[in-house]
């Protein structure tokens, strides 16, 4: 098999030949490096790439399932990692030059696991600095671009996450999702992006964001990778105080059971006027293709998401303005002045380390907690969050799962968006809810724009039943196989 | 709501960033600008209504309080910018 041929293999498909030794980690890595090495200069969703610790992990996988079988199905299945994820001995930055250099001292979790199931990881991935971004321009570093379309952007946060699966320079990445930096990318380069329930993924050793919105995920290829991917990272950690000790169920048992039966909800508040009237239209033909299917497609009702964006835009800055006051210049990262005393040395490295993104949404977070302003802005915020989780709550009586446009437009022009911070975080319109109310949700692939742009379907269920949400996902995956479309590039 | 260039150097210093005068200005008109999109909230009765903090569903018991080893500290100081034995190295703090 080429390079090519073989990278373009799902997960799965990769687990399986790998399982029968017609295939080595080895040649699917090297496979891979040989991708990066040719198209990543055009597509640029590496910040680093670890091709030593990755032929070695493949080769110890490769000893692995020759001697005693493979550790788990992604056993010898090459990955790659959004840079917010501290990797032991391997530079991390979260796209920000406060952490160029910084080598952390130890694996987050979800790094762990993926070692301890075996996948070789081939590098760290680009994303907005801090995660702060829909369209990873507001890496400090430079700008990722969409496989579909070069001088488009590829969405964001998770945007390197996402081009490096979509161009097959990877099987699978993880990213992370705050207001649906997973599921946005994903849309946008018609991949699978899923964010889990609040709790289901361990976050520690993840830099944080917006504690009470971030959640670690997979992207991938196809509904049934990105559950194979969840399978691996979805264990308790007694290191994350919010990781869940619920059960993890078997993903991948009940993909294949479809929808018939099942009631889904259509929020009517999810179609506004002013958003790609073909992401309308594919997202209306996905909910009559599920009523073929034999689900029960309603229109219900979700009043308060009108308030989630102004109520999204309060809390995640006010929580990233106290997560990133740890960026001081005194224990990692970098230090600026000081000749001036501490107060010098504080203000000048955080002046020179953020970025304008970054810096304005410390400020607006700042000043949403300041003395006066905290019950007018933040606790007003919190308040319409019960509101809006209320809606939900009250939505999934009526249906097993929503399903709804993941993003309002399809990729975007480079630099379209970043003169107005307000038109970039409309963006997350769709995507945001979610995080909001703590619940799992899914972007999969269900078209394409009359210029060839991904479209993505975005599914959300009930706290916990990612697999459920995943079956409903498949049902229509099975049906509509856009995801073996390649972008022109690849 | 428009903030004043005051406001926008009070927030400044509580968040400990040093900004240009372009970046004032440019703050001041971008977060007056996304002040104004959220005020829609004031519009919101919440009298009854209770915060929610985070999005937690199910109960987060604690670990068990069981002594293991932790980071190394030589691994733990080297990535600080100065370090004095096993301690990080600041400036002076007081005048």
């Amino acid at each position: 098999m080429s390079a090519a041929e073989l990278t373009d293999l799902s997960i799965l498909e990769l687990s399986k030949q790998l399982g029968d030794r017609t295939v080595s980690s080895e040649e699917a890595t090297r496979a891979c490096l040989q991708r990066i090495e040719k198209l990543d200069p055009k597509v640029k969703a590496f910040l680093l790439v670890d091709a030593e610790g990755a032929l070695a992990a493949a080769r110890a996988s490769d000893e692995r399932r020759r001697s005693v079988g493979g550790a788990s199905p992604l056993d010898g299945v090459p990955v790659a990692l959004k840079d917010i994820m501290l990797t032991e001995g391997v530079e991390t930055t979260c796209g920000s030059k406060i952490l160029k250099g910084f080598v952390p001292p130890y694996d987050a979790t979800v790094v762990r696991l993926l070692k301890q199931a075996g996948s070789p990881i081939l590098g760290k991935l680009n994303q907005d600095e801090f995660a702060m971004g829909s369209s990873t321009e507001r890496s400090a570093f430079f700008p990722t671009r969409n496989p579909w379309s070069l001088d488009r952007a590829p969405g964001g946060s998770s945007g390197g996450s996402a081009a490096a699966v979509a161009a097959r320079l990877v099987f699978g990445s993880l990213g992370t999702d705050t207001g649906g930096s997973i599921r946005q990318p994903a849309a946008l380069t018609g991949t699978v992006g899923l964010k889990p329930t609040y709790g289901r993924v361990s976050r520690y050793g993840v830099i944080a964001f917006a504690s009470s919105l971030d959640q670690v995920g997979p992207i991938a290829r196809t509904v049934s990778d990105a559950a194979a991917l969840l399978q691996v990272i979805a264990v308790h950690d007694p290191k994350d105080s919010t990781s869940t000790r619920n059960q993890t169920p078997d993903y991948l048992a009940n993909l294949e059971q479809g929808v018939k039966g099942l009631k889904l909800g259509l929020p009517k508040e999810y179609f506004l006027p002013g958003m790609d009237p073909e992401v309308e239209r594919a997202v209306r033909h996905a909910a009559r293709e599920y009523e073929r299917l034999g689900a029960h497609v309603k229109e219900i009702s979700l009043p308060h998401t009108k308030y989630a964006l102004a109520t999204y835009y309060l809390i995640a800055p006010a929580e990233a303005s106290s997560n990133l006051a740890r960026y001081d210049g005194v224990r990692y990262g970098l230090r600026v002045g000081g000749n001036k005393g501490l107060m010098e040395m504080y203000f000048q490295t955080r002046a020179q380390g953020f970025g304008p993104e970054v810096k304005r949404r410390i400020m607006l977070g700042t000043y949403a907690l300041s003395a006066g302003y905290y019950d007018a802005y933040y606790l007003k915020a919190q308040k319409a969050r019960t509101l809006i989780r209320q809606d939900f709550a009250s939505a999934f009586e009526q249906v097993d799962a929503i399903i709804s446009p993941t993003s309002p437009v399809t990729a975007f022009k480079l630099g379209e968006k970043t003169e107005d911070p307000l038109a970039m975080y409309l963006m997350d319109v769709f995507t945001l809810p979610c995080n909001l109310a703590g619940l799992p949700g899914v972007s999969l692939p269900c078209g394409f724009s009359t210029s060839g742009l991904p479209i993505g379907l975005q599914l959300l269920a009930r706290p916990f039943e990612e697999a459920l949400m995943l079956r409903i996902a498949r049902a229509y995956e099975r049906e509509h196989d856009f995801f073996r479309e390649k972008p022109p590039l690849a | 709501m428009k903030l004043t260039l005051a406001e926008v150097r009070h927030v400044a210093s509580l968040a400990r960033l040093s900004l240009t005068p372009e970046e004032e200005a440019l703050y001041q008109g971008q977060l007056s600008a996304i002040l104004d999109a959220v005020e829609q909230l004031r519009a919101l009765n919440t009298e009854q209504v209770e915060p929610t903090s985070h999005a937690a569903t199910s109960d987060v018991p604690l670990r068990e309080d069981v002594v293991e080893v932790s980071l190394d500290p030589q691994k733990a100081l080297a990535n600080a910018p100065a370090t004095v034995g096993t301690s990080f190295a600041v400036p002076s703090i007081l005048e």
